[in-house]
């Protein structure tokens, strides 16, 4: 058939499976960025016990695969008693894999601002708390926008596992497809091309408007 | 619940430890393939030639900006597709080298665009070939800030081994989720996996560092 | 610039007396920006040229583009006769390929003002890779020749050692010898003592007296430092505005310059010294 025919018969499919890699996406984001800030701030603590458990988790998230970290937290965690859903153990999986990578960034750009900030919201008076949420955190948040933005395309990339197991989402629906038509280039390449528009067209331009409007909010421009 | 049993660890130990050396195979080779094919696609893109430079920057993006995951099934399950057989290894290895290869050029783009311009500039007033001045003059200064990016993805190849399991690799995750099917019990071969993965990647980082400033000594740069 | 018309210009300057370098009616433009002007210079055999100016007067682009560094944007640029930025084809002038270039390249050596030494390789390395891998000199006679030219400016003792070891004015030096040891016809000097600090100039300036005492080599220099300029020069040229606005010997054009503008330009090195 040709790939109009092949796009009228299995284009719904693959529409869901992508909103599905869409939802995901966004929710791991959300879980990664919350986690990168807690850790990132967490392993700057001058408490030995809060900074361990931070590099622990950073360490551990950083070097062993987010596959192994996916099925561990869908398979093995049950026996622990924590029992996730499939489509929950994957953006987890997602999120805390990135949020380890993005606890790196948070770090980074923190000491990135000049010390000459710290000295000065000192002489202030500001607390630490005030000193960091008000002085610091915004001029890194700036500082790290540029690598976030590489970061966010990774856990684009990253969500494609959770087809693995069985979660309804672009790869595993072409994957599906695949398994019945046998039409491989069709389907694994329109699957690549999706996943090209959303990094390249959706999230690239979301990231460089981020840049602008927190640019502007800092007044650089 | 949790009740892990050493007897049984010990026992799968052996054909993990087997799958492992697998793992290792399938990264060095694919990272292999990846440094040069890199090199390619990094000098391709210095080349006076506006298109040959702008397919390969296109390729690259599309590349980066997909999942490897997609683009193994992808070069396995597309060659049948036209009559073409792959074996796994091989579909394996050319998607990740291609994946990693894309990288790759990146970090090589860095590392010759940080050699300062004088050192061009001198080769030419030496009127020293254009081989010449990339392989003895620009390549070893671009070499050292390289390294870093060349040792993250050398771990970021190994960790990615587990999705050649897809398409039925015999490496270290194929074997853990065969172990688990088999016998039903996935918490020790999933957590050894994890454990084995901590094991090698985490000094192969240090070891990196290290490499690093012996070439630098090396080079005569410090 | 391929619809340029060259039919004014020779296919090779002949003659008894055929200057070593010939600018004839050189311009460079960086998009609206004139640096040179239909620029005419000769230099003639064994003679050293210095030029002097305001920066954006074209000096440093007037060397660049004899070394090839840049291209030109009119007139042609001759060195012993044959051209340089352009080559002979079918009877016409056509800009030269990157194989010409090469070919006449060899004739044209050059020491910058950042050094730009191979931070990777001795002193003896740097001034060995030119004659063994360009000039095909068995690594032999390349070595003995590194070495003698490492003595003649002073930096024997330190063959060995990595540019990362050595003082900015012992780095001048190596790459002196680096550019001496391809046995140029010409020799050019791009501000080389500007990055130095003011104590070790004068082991720069001493080899380069050296040079101009004991060899033919035809030079041009670039450089704010006027006395050294007035001590060797043969010529000096004042350049302004991408033209140069006077020109002469160094009593005549220190001690007597004719032209405003080049008077303004001394005083306020005078000034400045």
């Amino acid at each position: 058939m040709s790939y109009f025919e092949f796009l009228g018969q299995y284009g719904d499919r693959i529409l869901s499976g992508t909103l599905v890699t869409m939802l995901l996406t966004v929710l791991a984001t959300l879980l990664a960025v919350a986690v990168a800030l807690a850790a990132g701030l967490m392993r700057m603590s001058r408490n030995g016990f809060v900074s361990g458990v931070a590099t622990v988790y950073i360490e551990i998230f950083r070097g062993t695969s987010l596959l192994v970290q996916l099925y561990w937290i869908f398979f093995v965690l049950p026996l622990f008693g924590i029992t996730l859903e499939k489509f929950t153990a994957g953006f987890v999986a997602v999120g805390m894999n990135l949020g380890a990578y993005g606890a790196e960034l948070v770090r980074g750009a923190i000491l990135s601002v000049p010390k000459g900030q710290w000295e000065a919201a000192l002489a202030l008076n500001m607390s630490p708390a005030r000193r960091m949420r008000r002085v610091i955190l915004p001029q890194a948040l700036l500082i790290m926008l540029p690598s976030w933005g590489n970061l966010l395309i990774e856990l684009l990339k990253g969500t494609a596992l959770v087809a693995l197991i069985a979660v309804a989402d672009l790869m595993f629906q072409v994957k599906q497809i695949n398994g019945t038509t046998f039409l491989s280039a069709q389907t694994f390449g329109t699957a690549l091309i999706i996943y090209y528009v959303i990094a390249r067209f959706m999230i690239t331009p979301f990231m460089r408007w981020l840049e602008r409007f927190m640019q502007r909010m800092v007044g650089r421009a | 619940m949790f009740d892990w049993r050493w007897d049984f660890t010990i026992e799968i130990l052996p054909r993990l430890i087997v799958a492992t050396g697998n793992t290792l195979l399938a990264a060095g080779l694919g990272y292999a393939i990846a440094v040069v094919l890199g090199l390619v696609f990094a000098l391709a893109q210095r080349t006076p030639s506006r298109a040959l430079t702008f397919v390969v920057r296109e390729a690259i993006e599309f590349i980066r900006s997909t999942p490897l995951v997609l683009q193994i099934f992808f070069v396995f399950y597309v060659g049948p597709q036209f009559g073409l057989r792959l074996s796994p290894w091989t579909a394996g290895m050319i998607a990740i080298g291609l994946h990693y290869a894309s990288y790759l050029s990146e970090v090589y783009r860095g590392g010759l665009d940080s050699v300062p311009k004088g050192q061009w500039e001198a080769a030419t007033s030496l009127n020293l070939s254009t081989a010449r001045t990339y392989f003895r003059v620009v390549i070893p200064q671009a070499l050292p800030p390289s390294l870093a990016g060349m040792g993250n993805y050398l771990v970021g190849i190994f960790k990615d081994t587990p999705m050649l399991s897809v398409i039925g690799v015999a490496e270290l995750m194929h074997t853990a989720t065969a172990i688990g099917s088999e016998t039903y019990r996935f918490l020790e071969p999933y957590t050894l996996v994890g454990l084995i993965f901590l094991a090698i990647s985490l000094p192969t980082a240090a070891g990196i560092r290290v490499f690093e400033r012996w070439v630098r000594r090396k080079l005569g740069l410090s | 610039m391929t619809d340029e018309d060259l039919s004014g210009f020779p296919l090779a300057l002949e003659g008894p007396d055929v200057p070593m370098v010939s600018f004839r009616k050189v311009s460079k433009r960086y998009g609206e920006l004139v640096v040179l002007d239909a620029l005419d210079l000769d230099v003639a055999e064994g003679e050293m040229v210095t030029i002097i100016g305001p920066s954006g007067s074209g000096k440093t682009t007037v060397l660049r583009m004899l070394m090839t560094l840049e291209t030109i944007n009119g007139g042609v640029i001759y060195v012993d006769g044959k051209p340089l930025t352009h080559m002979p084809q079918n009877g016409r002038l056509v800009r030269a390929n990157a194989r010409h270039l090469r070919r006449m390249r060899s004739n044209i050596g050059m020491c910058f003002q950042h050094f730009n030494l191979f931070p990777h390789m001795t002193a003896l390395e740097n001034c060995m890779e030119g004659p063994v891998h360009v000039l095909g000199m068995p690594k032999k006679d390349a070595r003995a020749r590194a070495e003698e030219l490492l003595e003649m400016v002073g930096m024997a003792d330190k063959r060995n050692q990595h540019p990362s070891r050595l003082s900015g004015g012992q780095q001048q030096r190596v790459a002196i010898a680096r550019a001496l040891a391809m046995r140029p016809k010409v020799m050019l000097f791009d501000e080389v003592t500007s990055a130095l600090d003011p104590e070790v100039i004068g082991e720069v300036t001493n080899v380069i007296r050296q040079l101009v005492a004991k060899h033919n080599l035809t030079m041009l220099m670039v450089t704010h430092q006027m006395g050294f300029a007035k001590d060797i020069s043969d010529r000096i040229c004042f350049f302004f505005g991408g033209r140069i606005e006077e020109q002469g010997t160094p009593e005549d054009l220190f001690g007597n310059p004719q032209k405003e503008r080049t008077q303004q330009f001394l005083s306020a090195v005078k000034e400045a010294a």
